[in-house]
């Protein structure tokens, strides 16, 4: 749908909603994925003339054109290596790859969201383990342990950020708002303001559920210690109290009914009635989103162009007093690619070179995103991306977006069980039981 | 949309099936035999590879407890089945999917017949109007859905006609509130389909005879007697056959659901296939997914062995297999 709507992908928008890709995908689970998907891979031994197949969501500019030239730069430095690459829409992608995946023939190069995404991957036997080539290049990555498993790289990520809130600095102004809230109550207060203002605090993608799941997350992150975080990970156990404390928290939130008109069917970036629209347009005041908002809300204003840094800024998600958590911590993810099982060596190779601070400086430069590379750190140069790198370097820990982290079952049921608490039809109290009997049944 | 028409292709399938092949010389019958063969191949193998091999493929796979990655060890027998009839989730989506078959049946036929009856009548602009009722089935289910979705957004064009004919209290949040989403979903159904089944009854009556319309007349009969002795009745067979198609395209309605809520807010507005889709690839519960899938499947398959049976069979008997006359 989003295509219908002329918005474009950059690499970062891991999450675009469905519609045409789902549609495709049920014809596909309708007929129950009946034939194996023909020729994506192709592999040869080292050393003679090696093809490498590139699944990647790059398919818009200025992305895709980025994408070429490194491409093309490689296979002038290794001429015996060509890149093949095969550009898709995020969603269309997810639902092709889970077929590619089975096929005998997997593609080479394939987009990697890390976490249980990528564990299911690795425990199935899909993915090549590139720790003993690549772990070097792995410590320069910033959050790479989200693409390692028992400390082993199966993943390189070239992008990583942080989601906070982007807000519309004149609408902030108008209510009287004069410096960004810091603590829950501050933010709390000024909802009250902007609303007292006739200003929607609030914009929500809560159709899209994931863009609701991001306040659970970071309410999580505030309650709940790093070790129970990455205990929970690891065998998926929701005993502690702070799984459930940080639901009350959100519900605070929910019960200040701080969120624009019709909420609960706002998706989060198809066209300017979308939560990412209404705040691109100054219908709504703000934001909970991850650092690819920009570039989706320039597609979504009248005029296509990005917002001024006078009317969009950005801060991160303010504390919780009382939180047994980690107030400094992030919470966010990023984009990485891995190599299936059976690609060639070359693919590490290409992975390392793309990822190198080199590239990763021009990425940030051509395509305006966060490189996850420290060393392209300098090249970044937008005031709001440099406040979003600049919590992530400094958070004492970032956390995976908790649907990645936990995987397509457990985490998308944790999405649903917090889209129905914003619903009003789960209570607090009941949202970790939900995530709990998915874990359980996994 | 492709639901109804496989439903058509179904029956017609059905129907050349049932008809007795004649008694021919055996040279001629394996000439014959050769002609179907070459004929009928390409197509059979497309309906063997893309339909019936993955509907057995679905069937195995609902026994397995099944990520879509790892090869299929984990058997659980009937589990996953038993799992779905026990969620009230699924439940859930059955329900909305028995409010739609009955909303369609409720409201479309008779909006159906009152404009094929109307649109049969000589009177000026009598193309085009029929070419507007039916332009919308002509659209795509994403189109559709998009073009819908930009409309009902709060505060755009359908809040801003509302209000603008002084009915602004009448506004409602179309498609984010749970208790009135599958109303209106319904609306956008009807005006897509709508157009469907006034082809159909148009279809139908331009077969009734005019004899017979003609004695109803020379006898006396007004307009109302006409149409309710004489064209609703021998409308029968048509209207049953949109009634099939009806109950069997609001079983497997998704498209434009998707497109518009992705079955929300809140699982207000999903059906049997958001249900599975959502298991299946969202959540990556292939063997539940595919469970799901299969108790649609026996749901159609009931309802459309059934329906042949006790519902269709005089009109296709009198009609096709007998040929009496």
């Amino acid at each position: 749908m989003s295509s219908a709507l002329g918005s474009t992908a950059s690499p970062q928008r891991r999450r675009l909603a469905a519609g045409v890709a789902a549609v495709a995908g049920a014809a596909l689970l309708l007929s129950a994925c009946g034939g194996s998907s023909s020729g994506t891979g192709s592999s040869s031994s080292s050393g003679g003339n090696v093809k490498l197949v590139w699944w990647h969501n790059a398919n818009q500019n200025p992305g895709l054109a980025f994408y070429k030239k490194i491409a093309d730069e490689y296979h002038a430095q290794h001429p015996n290596v060509t890149i093949e690459q095969v550009p898709l829409q995020s969603e269309q992608m997810k639902a092709k790859l889970q077929v590619a995946m089975q096929s005998p023939n997997p593609p080479d190069l394939i987009h990697q969201w890390g976490g249980g995404w990528m564990a299911d991957q690795v425990k199935a036997g899909k993915l090549m383990d590139m720790t003993a080539d690549a772990k070097d290049r792995a410590a320069e990555l910033a959050g790479n342990t989200g693409w390692q498993l028992d400390g082993k790289v199966y993943g390189l990520n070239f992008t990583l950020g942080v989601v906070g809130f982007w807000y519309r600095k004149d609408l902030f102004a108008q209510a009287g708002i004069t410096s960004t809230p810091t603590t829950l109550e501050e933010f709390l207060t000024d909802t009250g303001k902007l609303k007292a203002k006739g200003i929607d605090p609030i914009a929500v993608g809560a159709k899209d559920k994931w863009p609701t799941a991001f306040w659970y997350d970071y309410f999580v992150v505030r309650e709940c210690s790093k070790e129970t975080l990455t205990g929970a990970v690891k065998s998926p156990k929701f005993d502690d109290p702070c799984w459930t404390k940080a639901a009350t928290d959100f519900q605070k939130v929910i019960d200040a009914k701080p969120f624009s008109k019709g909420f609960l069917g706002t998706s989060a970036q198809q066209g300017a009635g979308s939560s990412a629209g209404l705040v691109a347009n100054g219908k709504a005041a703000m934001e909970l989103m991850g650092q690819w908002n920009p570039s989706v809300m320039q597609t979504l204003t009248p005029d296509q162009k990005p917002l001024s840094a006078d009317k969009l800024g950005w801060f991160g998600f303010p504390t919780v007093a009382g939180g047994t958590g980690t107030q400094d911590g992030g919470m966010g993810g990023g984009d990485g690619y891995s190599c299936s099982y059976k690609a060639p060596k070359e693919c590490v190779d290409f992975l390392k070179f793309f990822t190198s601070a080199d590239v990763q400086s021009r990425y940030a430069k051509e395509v305006g995103q966060l490189p996850a590379n420290k060393g392209a750190s300098a090249a970044v140069t937008d005031p709001n991306l440099k406040s979003v790198l600049d919590v992530r370097d400094k958070a004492s820990f970032v956390q995976l977006y908790l649907d990645v982290a936990f995987g397509q079952d457990v985490g998308n049921a944790l999405n649903d069980a917090v889209s129905l608490q914003l619903a009003g039809t789960k209570k607090a109290e009941d949202v970790v039981s939900a995530i709990q009997k998915a874990a359980a049944s996994k | 949309m492709s639901s109804v028409e496989r439903a058509t292709e179904r029956r017609v399938g059905e129907r050349s099936g049932n008809r007795p092949l004649p008694p021919v010389r055996s040279g001629r019958l394996s000439r014959k035999h050769v002609e179907i063969v070459v004929l009928l191949a390409p197509a059979l193998l497309l309906y063997i590879v893309f339909v019936l091999w993955p509907v057995v493929q679905s069937a195995h796979y609902s026994v397995y407890k099944w990520n879509g990655l790892e090869p299929l060890t984990h058997f659980v027998g009937l589990d996953n089945y038993r799992e779905a009839l026990n969620d009230q989730v699924f439940r859930d989506a059955v329900g909305h999917n028995i409010f739609f078959i009955a909303a369609s049946l409720i409201f479309q036929l008779p909006l159906g017949l009152g404009l094929a009856l109307m649109l049969n009548r000589k009177m000026v602009g009598r193309s085009a109007l029929r070419l507007i009722v039916f332009a919308p089935y002509v659209l795509s289910e994403v189109t559709t859905g998009v073009a819908w979705l930009l409309m009902l957004n709060p505060d755009s064009f359908i809040d801003t006609v509302f209000r603008d004919l002084g009915m602004g209290g009448l506004v409602q949040g179309w498609i984010s509130d749970p208790e009135f989403v599958r109303y209106t979903l319904f609306v956008v159904i009807t005006w897509k389909y709508i157009g469907f089944a006034v082809l159909l009854f148009l279809a139908g009556l331009q077969g009734i005879p005019t004899e017979l319309i003609e004695a109803a007349r020379i006898d006396g009969a007004n307009g109302v007697q006409l149409t309710r002795r004489i064209m609703i009745p021998l409308l029968g067979p048509t209207i049953r056959i949109w009634i099939f198609l009806s109950v069997i395209g609001s079983l497997q309605l998704f498209d434009l659901i998707w497109v518009m809520t992705l079955g929300g807010p809140a699982g207000a507005s999903s059906t049997m296939v958001t249900y599975l889709y959502e298991r299946g690839f969202t959540r990556t519960q292939f063997g539940y997914g595919s469970a799901a899938s299969v108790i649609l499947f026996v749901c159609s398959f009931v309802f459309a062995l059934l329906y042949q049976r006790f519902v269709l069979r005089r009109d296709t008997e009198g009609a096709i297999t007998r040929r009496v006359g």
